[in-house]
């Protein structure tokens, strides 16, 4: 066993683990739950998380580690999250909703490193997040959507 | 999934090194293809504690240590203008931004994968590896090399003056290429690398001068003719060897249309 201190959404997190333990499963042992098992094969992007801000599969990362990092769930990022899913919602392209808490993650990161994203770049950055509805098409949308919605309200701003 | 019985931040490449001796033990890279493994690994070595994560450029050279992501040398200014975005090209079909977070180009390199899009790409550049007791040698020799318990530390890519190309194919988007083509013009020198083949990615040179005329269509058919005969590929789910031979071809050309301003 050893120790590990890890910053989880805001607060300090300390835990005794085994040097085998994934990422993944800390954070579902400490109540962040819409971090998803998927593929096992670091494919599918269901299970990603930020890690000190940047995207990565907590199914690939050994807690260990982790240790003395920042790592963000769905649980942290409500608040930045609700500001697109419901154009998302709006295209039906939630669907089963297994993949949206890995691909609203991965969208965040992409909004932060790109506020401004054309398709293709939308594309590009969500390519590692696979959607078993195959909803890419209403998930572009309601990105794109959001994005001129944004922009229409800067427009009238300005 | 393997298992892991230990785990050690090493606190220097000396204990990472004198840890790796023993056989039970494994380095961490990306951990992304080590996981995919199984087996029991007694003490995973991570090297992570040991800024090995950062570019450096000089006006000489890029040195890029095993630690940084995938996603580093993508985004690198320097880099990709250096090779004229090849390095970027290389690696921006490797599943997904998450994924090329993670995996390493010290994983990518030691692997030395049959699939490896990393390994081709850095293979067309006048690239060596420092590796911790071997010292520094060209990828190319480290690359036909066997496994041994030594430890690489990091990539150097000299900015020789030159321009570089690269193409795979892909089954479909993110998958594992079918087959990779870089290419590179430093000086006079012609150099093309096949990856994928589905094995270790190889050096062909214009050993005939097909291309000592400049380029031309003609010639340019020709050279990839000579590659495409030259190069060994096999048989996997991805694709046949006939498919990847031909393939290899049809991108040799491509190349060196862009290259030559024809593309």
């Amino acid at each position: 066993m050893m120790e590990i201190r890890i910053r989880l959404n805001g607060k300090n997190v300390e835990d005794h683990i085994e040097a085998n333990l994934l990422l993944i499963d800390f954070l579902r042992r400490h109540g962040c739950r819409s971090v998803k098992r998927g593929c096992e094969t670091s494919n599918c992007g269901l299970c990603t998380v930020l890690m000190d801000g940047s995207p990565v599969l907590s199914c690939s990362v050994l807690a260990a580690r982790a240790d003395g990092h920042q790592v963000q769930t769905l649980e942290g990022l409500q608040e930045e999250a609700e500001q697109f899913v419901g154009f998302i919602a709006d295209q039906g392209a939630d669907q089963c909703g297994f993949c949206n808490p890995g691909f609203v993650m991965n969208t965040i990161a992409l909004l932060r490193e790109n506020p401004d994203p054309t398709d293709d770049e939308i594309r590009a950055y969500l390519a590692g997040n696979l959607c078993r509805c195959s909803g890419y098409d209403g998930q572009l949308r309601g990105i794109r959507n959001y994005l001129d919605s944004r922009r229409g309200s800067n427009d009238s701003i300005a | 999934m393997i298992n892991i019985q230990n785990y050690v931040r090493a606190g220097s490449l000396e204990e990472a090194y004198r840890l790796n001796q023993n056989r039970q033990n494994r380095v961490l890279g990306g951990m992304l293809w080590l996981k995919t493994g199984k087996g029991n690994v007694h003490t995973a070595i991570d090297l992570c504690g040991l800024g090995l994560d950062t570019i450096e450029e000089t006006e000489e050279q890029f040195s890029i240590g095993a630690m940084v992501p995938l996603r580093r040398i993508e985004l690198h200014e320097g880099l990709n203008a250096y090779t004229k975005g090849a390095v970027a090209a290389a690696v921006r079909d490797i599943v997904g931004v998450q994924f090329r977070n993670l995996a390493t180009v010290g994983g990518s390199i030691w692997g030395r994968f049959g699939f490896s899009d990393v390994l081709t790409v850095f293979l067309a550049m006048e690239t060596e590896v420092e590796l911790y007791q071997g010292g520094i040698m060209p990828l190319e020799r480290f690359a036909a090399m066997n496994y041994d318990r030594d430890i690489l530390v990091r990539l150097i890519v000299k900015k020789t003056p030159g321009e570089f190309v690269y193409r795979a194919m892909r089954n479909q988007r993110t998958d594992l290429p079918v087959i990779a083509c870089a290419l590179s013009r430093t000086g006079e020198e012609y150099k093309t690398v096949v990856g994928a083949r589905p094995a270790r990615a190889m050096v062909v040179r214009d050993q005939r001068g097909l291309l000592s005329g400049g380029l031309t269509e003609d010639c340019i058919r020709t050279f990839a003719g000579y590659v495409a005969e030259t190069v060994p590929t096999g048989s996997n789910t991805r694709g046949s060897a006939a498919y990847r031979t031909h393939l290899i071809r049809v991108l040799t050309e491509r190349n060196l249309l862009e290259l030559g301003g024809m593309g």
